[in-house]
């Protein structure tokens, strides 16, 4: 008698690295309040698809499910955004999801963002207080100021800017918004400002910040609300300054 | 400063096309509202203008060399987006394709212009109103300018916006708000300025 409610998800799959992706359906027992997370555990448990066929689970990444973590990010109906904090009751069904190709595809929905950390490296995204004798506190950060830079700090390096912006592909080695926004940040603080010079000359190389074609893509998608195209734009103030230094010499750092 | 090429290049680019090409867009737009005040008026300003001394130098520098760079380098960042409109609907992503495509359509529509009037010229044909009048009084070729000015006083107008950015002029999402409704006014009124004259040759 009583017909249980099902969910229809149309999944976009693949094997491995290399091979080619394919769809596949399944129909998911609803339950209320459910989000992306726990149709994909339903399938893992009970791995048949819409066919009735017996398959194997779907592979994709998780790790805090509270949209701190960054790693669950997929394209959910078009968009790309993070699996557990989409509720199927407020998705149009039948679901769509796919990896961000932005990405290298491990598996299914599971992506390889080292690109981004990689990205990190690069711009030395970080403090440097490290020595060999204590330094002592550092300088002070005025309020107005910790609180747009706690802004960027919301970052959790999930790569939806990058799958959302037209300059960051296979054609161009654009290292995208997330990182440049990092920039931002750290250049911000009172004691990472010292190594400012150092940043700003990295994202003025090879596939930096001048690759930004003002899409805003970016700020648009951003699931935590970053002000990514003003970080963008205020680099783009430092470095015409930092450039100007370059090239005719200062003592400023 | 090693390895600063294409940051280097890029802020060409971006400069170029408004020093000196888009200052040169919005003097070449201006001049030619002449022919809206009759024939004699257009001829003197365009015999004053090809009269210039030294024109061959201030044609080079100001306009071949500086948008030949604008024009290779912009293709090469054309055809290096990946354009997604269909999936991010936002205004300015499509700004940013129609920037795209407007850049490629006038520089087709600029080739032919300079090819139809300079090059012409340089094989003895006189540029004045006739020649104007000869050329848009074919329906084809009228509407091939209307395109073809109107996207490079898109490029332009747009271009202004996104200039304001790469240089972090416009760095608050209020001043480049403010910055759009003043480039999309100036797209608007060149274009008036750009179709009147258009009309007065015919």
């Amino acid at each position: 008698m009583a017909e249980t409610k099902t969910v229809k998800f149309i999944i976009q799959r693949q094997d491995n690295e290399n091979s080619a992706p394919y769809e596949e359906e399944f129909e998911v027992p609803y339950r209320p309040g459910m989000n992306v997370i726990s149709a994909l555990m339903e399938v893992r448990r009970n791995p048949v698809n819409a066919k009735g066929q017996a398959t194997s689970p779907i592979t994709w990444d998780m790790n805090c499910l509270e949209e701190v973590c960054g790693a669950c990010s997929m394209i959910i109906n078009g968009k790309p955004r993070q699996s557990c904090s989409a509720l199927v009751d407020q998705l149009e069904q039948p679901i769509r999801l796919a990896p961000m190709r932005t990405f290298p595809v491990v598996r299914d929905l599971q992506v390889d963002r080292s690109r981004m950390f990689d990205a990190l490296k690069r711009v030395k995204a970080w403090i440097p207080i490290d020595g060999t004798y204590d330094l002592g506190p550092g300088p002070r950060m005025p309020e107005n100021k910790r609180q747009w830079a706690y802004e960027l700090s919301k970052c959790m390096t999930c790569g939806v800017c990058l799958e959302a912006c037209p300059n960051v592909n296979s054609k161009s080695s654009f290292i995208g918004p997330q990182p440049l926004s990092q920039v931002r940040l750290f250049n911000a603080h009172p004691t990472g400002e010292m190594n400012k010079a150092e940043r700003l000359e990295t994202i003025m190389g090879e596939g930096g910040l001048t690759n930004c074609g003002n899409s805003q893509n970016c700020v648009q998608s951003c699931p935590k609300g970053i002000p990514l195209t003003t970080s963008i734009a205020a680099l783009n103030r430092e470095t015409t300054f930092q450039a100007f230094r370059n090239f005719f010499g200062s003592d400023r750092s | 400063m090693a390895g600063n090429r294409e940051f280097f290049n890029r802020r060409l680019h971006s400069l170029l096309g408004v020093i000196p090409i888009g200052v040169f867009i919005v003097q070449h737009l201006i001049v030619n509202h002449f022919a809206t005040e009759g024939v004699e008026s257009f001829n003197k300003a365009a015999n004053f203008m090809g009269t210039l001394p030294f024109r061959i130098v201030l044609e080079t520098v100001v306009i071949y060399l500086p948008l030949l760079f604008h024009a290779i380098y912009g293709l090469y960042i054309a055809f290096t987006a990946k354009n997604n409109v269909s999936r991010f609907g936002f205004f300015r992503n499509w700004m940013f394709m129609l920037q795209r495509v407007s850049g490629v359509i006038t520089l087709i529509f600029i080739a032919w212009h300079v090819w139809e009037t300079r090059i012409a010229a340089a094989f003895g044909a006189e540029v004045n109103f006739q020649m104007m009048h000869d050329i848009l009084s074919s329906p084809i070729m009228f509407a091939f300018y209307v395109i073809g000015i109107i996207s490079a006083i898109f490029h332009f107008a747009n271009g202004l916006w996104s200039f304001m950015v790469s240089w972090g002029i416009t760095q608050s999402p209020r001043s480049q708000t403010i910055a759009t409704y003043f480039t999309m006014v100036v797209f608007v009124l060149l274009s008036i300025v750009a179709v009147q004259t258009l009309l007065a040759f015919v």
